[in-house]
């Protein structure tokens, strides 16, 4: 995992000074709300319905143990003892006192971690794959990429000021496990024809209210000319997004009103003047990354462990985690062990302070002390060995982090919504717990196999909605809140954009209504299908009717 | 107001005349916007008091590629401290283009951004601040970070050029 070394650490100790003078200026009374708003927004903190808001940044969702533990610290310590893991595997913080957050953010400083560019119109937390590293079907490791990107972006002094906000994602798997379609940008890693690894470039995907599956601007670009190929794209959105109306200004709009000819012709216009220069990395420098994230100190077993299968013949619950949430590893005899934030009819996302903690000590004792944040809100123990899955799971279980339910209908990605944001038209956690409780039983969540339903509470959709098989958007209407259901929505590497189904539900109504669609797919599915098989198999008519009769 | 250049307050030495405005006299030093620069290049252009032009967002830089070496000045217009298309025009001007004159940021020009500006090659800024107080801003805001990760025009030594000349220097 990657260290910072004295410069990182300077940079985040200046910029900790730096906010705590800003605080001190507004605290005050020098500075009003409206000249700090920038400032604090530039370090993560929001204010939201009922308090401030502190965002921290795990970059491309990697933690070591002591990082982890200390987030757990502080939530204790600054919050109400929990934190919420967002969907850009960062961790947010929802009661922190404005007068305590320097502080907090000096305990932060201390793991090596910050707040920095978790808001603000510029280029934030590179995402990737919360299996980086470990993925039996990576092609490579993305993570020195996410690094060198996450240097190339803090603090660029061209890019800090964009159209609106900028998202990076970057996955080293042909199967998509961090959304690229649907970002700003989103690089994937390939092989050209001369058998070198680089990476597809797409541009201009994006949720909000105007979603869209991002296009390729150029099938392939080297290593050694990614940051160089980055910063032409930036460049020619810096100068031409559009910033006369906020919800116009992403590069999505661009792309979509130049098309993506002209803004490649752009681009390479662009890159054609400054690839030779100082940003081209050369292979010695991508080697010292590719170093720092070197494969941790494997054993050598057999792929097959006896105690393994035998706790998992005697132990119907174990067996039911291993199937639902342990990932096959690259290497023999280890396993991706999926800590689920989703007990049924809890809040997704959510994490105490001391099951943080427990986490990290399992993380020390069994995974090299390593720790990923995925983008659908759960963590991950990336390379624990199948020997030692029963003893994890057995201290999982134990905190209500055993859920067997990755996948399933119950793993919801839910955005904070109207408990929390002070721009939600509705709520989504209850309604998210209540479809959880709804499908709690886990035989029955067996049965209906991989379904990601996906819950905003408003428009600007930080829910996933659009990308949901069943995704849910929560609107006020005279004063009510209801809730209009989109089906076929997929964030992989066959991604769509959900279609709506047609009129909203009203919030008593919502849950018979995902529960109709979900009886019909059993109904009509053919073998091995997934809910977004069959949907895509029959279109949608079927499940209008279901929802709607002859309404 | 003032403008600070070089650690220090200078006079304003410039009248800034906008779209439609009334010339000065010949041997006044004088500022247009680029379109008005390009309808009436050869007039402005046989002048006797220095040139400079002004680029509002949108505006091309590229558009002064003949006429650099005859503009003492290019002001770059950052109507709200959020528009950051300036921050692209001066990487374009000094990196690309070689511009060497003076490049001055003006309008809605705050501490914060000063250090960003300064990355991009700007080496004055117009604040709505007076002297004493405008010239401190400046000097704090551009000691407030030592480290760099991005190489720009500014001869800022970035991180990774400093991490390898450890290692060439530890082998």
């Amino acid at each position: 995992m990657y260290r910072y070394d004295d410069f990182d650490r300077q940079l985040v100790h200046e910029r900790t000074e730096q906010f705590r003078e800003q605080v001190k200026r507004r605290l005050a009374g020098d500075i009003t709300e409206e000249q700090f708003r920038p400032l604090r927004l530039m370090n993560g903190v929001y204010l939201q319905l009922h308090a401030y808001m502190l965002r921290v940044a795990v970059p491309y969702g990697t933690l070591r143990a002591d990082q982890l533990r200390q987030l757990g610290m502080i939530a204790r310590v600054y919050d109400k003892g929990y934190g919420h893991f967002t969907t850009r595997q960062n961790i947010q913080y929802n009661w922190p006192k404005l007068d305590e957050i320097p502080d907090a953010l000096l305990d932060l400083a201390k793991v090596e971690m910050h707040a920095i560019q978790t808001s603000g119109n510029c280029i934030r937390n590179t995402t990737t794959d919360q299996y980086a590293g470990a993925a039996a079907d990576e092609i490579e490791d993305p993570r020195p990429y996410c690094e060198l990107i996450r240097q190339w972006s803090t603090f660029h002094p061209e890019f800090t000021y964009l159209p609106r906000k900028f998202k990076i994602a970057v996955t080293g798997s042909p199967n998509d496990r961090a959304a690229v379609k649907v970002h700003d940008i989103g690089l994937r890693m390939h092989q050209n024809d001369a058998g070198e690894t680089g990476f597809e470039v797409m541009v201009g995907g994006g949720l909000g209210r105007t979603p869209f599956v991002g296009k390729t601007i150029r099938e392939f670009i080297g290593k050694n000319d990614l940051f160089s190929y980055l910063e032409a794209i930036l460049r020619v959105y810096n100068r031409f997004g559009r910033r006369d109306n906020k919800y116009k200004a992403r590069i999505k709009i661009l792309v979509h009103e130049e098309g993506i000819d002209k803004i490649r012709e752009l681009v390479e216009e662009e890159w054609a003047q400054i690839k030779d220069g100082s940003l081209r990395v050369d292979d010695a420098e991508i080697a010292h990354y590719i170093e720092q994230f070197a494969p941790p100190a494997f054993e050598t077993l057999s792929d097959d462990d006896a105690d393994f299968e035998r706790h998992k013949s005697e132990n119907r619950r174990f067996a039911n985690w291993v199937r639902s949430n342990v990932i096959e590893h690259k290497q023999p005899g280890y396993a991706i062990a999926n800590v689920s934030l989703k007990p049924i009819g809890g809040i997704p996302g959510d994490a105490t302070d001391t099951q943080m903690e427990l986490v990290a000590d399992l993380s020390e004792k069994y995974s090299f002390g390593d720790v990923r944040v995925t983008h659908e809100q759960n963590l991950v123990l990336p390379h624990v060995k199948k020997a030692d899955l029963f003893a994890v799971w057995s201290e999982l279980d134990k905190a209500d982090l055993g859920t067997a339910n990755l996948g399933y209908v119950t793993d919801i990605i839910s955005c904070p919504g109207l408990d929390y944001c002070a721009l939600a038209t509705a709520r989504s956690i209850p309604l998210s717990q209540r479809i959880s409780e709804r499908f709690g039983d886990l035989d029955r969540q067996h049965d209906i196999g991989e379904l990601k339903i996906k819950i905003s509470g408003c428009i600007n959709a930080c829910g996933h909605h659009h990308v949901g098989h069943i995704g849910i958007l929560g609107l006020d209407k005279r004063g009510k809140e209801f809730y209009q259901i989109t089906l076929g929505g997929d964030a992989s590497q066959d991604a769509s954009i959900g279609k709506i189904a047609g009129a909203g539900f009203s919030e008593a109504e919502v849950v018979d209504a995902i529960e109709s669609l979900v009886t019909k797919y059993i109904d009509i599915r053919e073998s091995g299908e997934r809910f977004i098989d069959t949907y895509r198999r029959v279109g949608m008519d079927p499940f209008k009717e279901v929802l709607y009769g002859d309404r | 107001m003032a403008i600070v250049k070089n650690d220090s307050v200078i006079e304003q030495e410039w009248i800034t005349v906008d779209a439609e405005g009334d010339l000065p006299a010949s041997d006044e030093n004088l500022i247009v916007p680029l379109a008005r620069f390009k309808e009436e290049r050869d007039s402005l252009l046989g002048r006797n008091g220095g040139l400079g032009v002004q680029l509002n967002p949108g505006d091309a830089p590229e558009d002064l590629a003949d006429d650099l070496d005859r503009l003492s000045i290019i002001t770059v217009n950052f109507p709200a401290y959020t528009d950051g298309r300036g921050y692209s025009y001066g990487r374009v001007l000094r990196e690309r283009m070689g511009f060497t004159g003076e490049l001055r940021a003006v309008g809605d020009v705050l501490r914060d951004q000063i250090l960003y500006m300064h990355r991009c090659g700007f080496d004055a800024y117009d604040l709505k601040v007076e002297g004493e107080v405008a010239l401190n801003k400046v000097r704090a805001a551009l000691k407030e970070m030592s480290v760099y990760y991005q190489p720009t025009g500014d001869g800022r030594v970035t991180a990774q050029s400093l991490r390898e000349r450890r290692r060439a220097a530890l082998q």
